[in-house]
């Protein structure tokens, strides 16, 4: 089988209905949490640190945070929103009375989990321009990153939401992982100047380090040739894990 | 107003499967399980919990794969083209796969466009089957806060949106109290009024007389009958049944004097003894119980006396 895009979108439309119900108690709360850190870190700790990179310590920040809020946006929807639907609300299963394809839930899924990241990260880069903390026109080369961050972070969590026997394990996706990426990727100092040149190998492990690189260079105006490689790390390991999604998720509707 | 199509095929044979077998890990779900069903009629499969009905009725529209076997609906091949042929039927699963943040409405607009169903249509489909399975009055309300009732109608009611041919009912009136059974039971007539073939799956063997024209008894993932429920009941017991209270001692005491023994059935305690005539039967028990006289039913012998004398439990003087 293969996707067919008009029932994927079919799918998508499914959560969007749902999101336009639920988004005050959906979007806010996990909207809020980089704002928060940006003004927390950024403004109250900012002020004992004259410069960092070469800007202001919350000019820094913003970057980073653009592509944590579009992690974020992704990374709920396709953890405890998808395993509700897949164990709890049956919806995949009433899905398939129809003639929707595992593929087409797959994609469907991925694609709003994308649009999510999009409409997330889009929102937090509001709040920055705004707050003169995004250079333009250079900083808007950010915006079709949130997408590809989207994506990267919807194919990471599929993959883990995939495999677990209890939702009590998303504790450990957040808590052990996603924090972790969060505090360690780039976002609130620079990595390489932090660990020694025979460990910076590790550090391009971290798939949140390779986004906010790529954000990082779009608000300063800086073409690196390293670039090339941050993205085809995100599109190779998205693709990667959702190969093998759409293998699990179709033993796991059909069986 | 049509809610659902009649068969647009030229054959009249709408489900034909042909020595179906699904093993799971160790267990054997389906064993060699054939069965066709005609357009029009409404076809029940009957069996216990863990007969193997949902996976027969998974296979049959092409989410479960049978691991040998053929099933073809609508004369359709379904491994080679699932899509087509869902396009075609409907299906409302045991347990409602409801949306419970979203309204009646919003629910059908949803499953209408799983089938790519557009404007006017859409609106125009969640209309009809508002008004038909009375859904209106809940307006805007979530359906998570409607009671158990309108959530099966609603459930029901998004497995028509697609205008099936053939509607596929898993359990439809599991869990709801008498009055909605019964409520239900005449919307799906009307559906079959209108020319739906119609096979569900129940536990219930008054669900099964009440509503099907042709039942297949399923048990072990096997068709051990199948027939009108009116022919399986003549072909294998006699008319009447009286039930009654008494111990296996008592019982051979009892029936000592009757001649040939009657056909019988023990679940327990319980005796169910079958005959054409049981006047003479009952005269003779009120003899033996001399004035204390025990609690006896009388009724007519149906598909539950069918489906025991099949399934296990022994039923002595029939072969």
């Amino acid at each position: 089988m293969s996707v067919s895009l008009p029932h994927a979108f079919s799918v998508w439309r499914r959560n969007a209905t749902m999101y336009r119900r639920t988004w005050k108690s959906n979007i806010l709360p996990n909207f809020f949490e980089p704002l928060l850190y940006l003004v927390s870190i950024g403004i109250g700790v900012g002020a004992y640190i004259s410069e960092m990179g070469g800007t202001s310590y919350i000019a820094f920040l913003a970057p980073g945070l653009v592509c944590v809020a579009a992690m974020n946006g992704a990374s709920f929807e396709v953890t405890y929103n998808i395993y509700v639907r897949l164990t709890f609300e049956k919806a995949y299963d009433a899905m398939l009375t129809t003639p929707i394809e595992p593929d087409d839930v797959l994609a469907g899924e991925v694609l709003w989990a994308v649009t999510r990241s999009a409409i997330y990260g889009g929102c937090f880069f509001l709040v920055i321009a705004l707050a003169g903390l995004a250079p333009l026109p250079s900083a808007l080369l950010v915006l079709p990153l949130l997408p590809l961050a989207g994506l990267l972070f919807a194919a990471i969590g599929i993959t883990f939401t995939l495999e677990i026997k209890s939702i009590d394990l998303f504790s450990f996706y957040f808590t052990l992982f996603l924090t972790p990426l969060f505090l360690f990727s780039d976002v609130f100092f620079p990595l390489k100047e932090r660990l020694s040149s025979g460990w910076l190998w590790v550090a391009e492990l971290l798939p949140l380090l390779h986004p906010v690189r790529i954000a990082r260079a779009s608000f300063s105006g800086q073409a690196l040739p390293i670039l090339l490689w941050d993205l085809c790390y995100i599109v190779a390991v998205s693709m990667l894990l959702l190969a093998r999604a759409r293998g699990r998720i179709e033993r796991r509707l059909t069986s | 107003m049509t809610l659902v199509m009649g068969p647009r095929t030229e054959s009249s044979v709408i489900v034909e499967a042909s020595s179906v077998s699904k093993r799971f890990g160790n267990r054997l779900a389906v064993d060699q399980l054939s069965l066709r069903v005609s357009a029009g009629v409404c076809y029940g499969l009957l069996g216990p919990n863990g007969a193997g009905k949902t996976t027969t009725l998974r296979m049959i529209y092409g989410v479960t794969r049978p691991d040998s076997g053929m099933i073809r609906v609508f004369g359709i091949d379904i491994d080679r083209d699932p899509r087509a042929v869902r396009a075609r039927l409907g299906v409302t699963l045991q347990q409602n796969a409801l949306i419970e943040e979203l309204s009646a409405e919003e629910n059908l607009r949803v499953f209408g466009r799983y089938h790519l169903l557009r404007e006017p249509e859409l609106s125009r489909r969640a209309r009809e089957l508002i008004d038909f399975f009375e859904l209106g009055s809940q307006g805007r309300s979530p359906v998570r806060q409607l009671s158990g009732g309108f959530q099966r109608r609603l459930a029901i009611a998004l497995s028509l949106m697609n205008r099936p041919e053939l509607l596929i009912l898993d359990e439809p009136t599991t869990g709801l109290d008498p009055a909605l059974r019964l409520a239900l039971w005449s919307r799906i007539r009307d559906l079959k009024a209108e020319g739906a073939t119609v096979l569900l799956t129940t536990h219930y063997m008054d669900e099964a007389q009440r509503l099907c024209d042709t039942v297949a008894i399923i048990c072990g993932g096997k068709v051990i009958d199948e027939g009108a429920p009116s022919d399986l009941i003549a072909a294998g017991l006699a008319r009447e049944t009286v039930e009654f209270d008494c111990s296996p001692g008592e019982e051979s005491v009892l029936l000592n004097g009757i001649s040939p023994h009657p056909q019988r059935l023990r679940v327990g305690r319980r005796l169910m003894i079958y005959m054409d005539d049981t006047s003479s039967l009952i005269e003779h028990i009120r003899d033996f119980d001399r004035g204390q006289r025990r609690s006896l039913i009388v009724r007519p012998t149906n598909l539950e006396d069918v489906f025991l004398a099949l399934t296990g439990t022994s039923l002595e003087g029939v072969l």
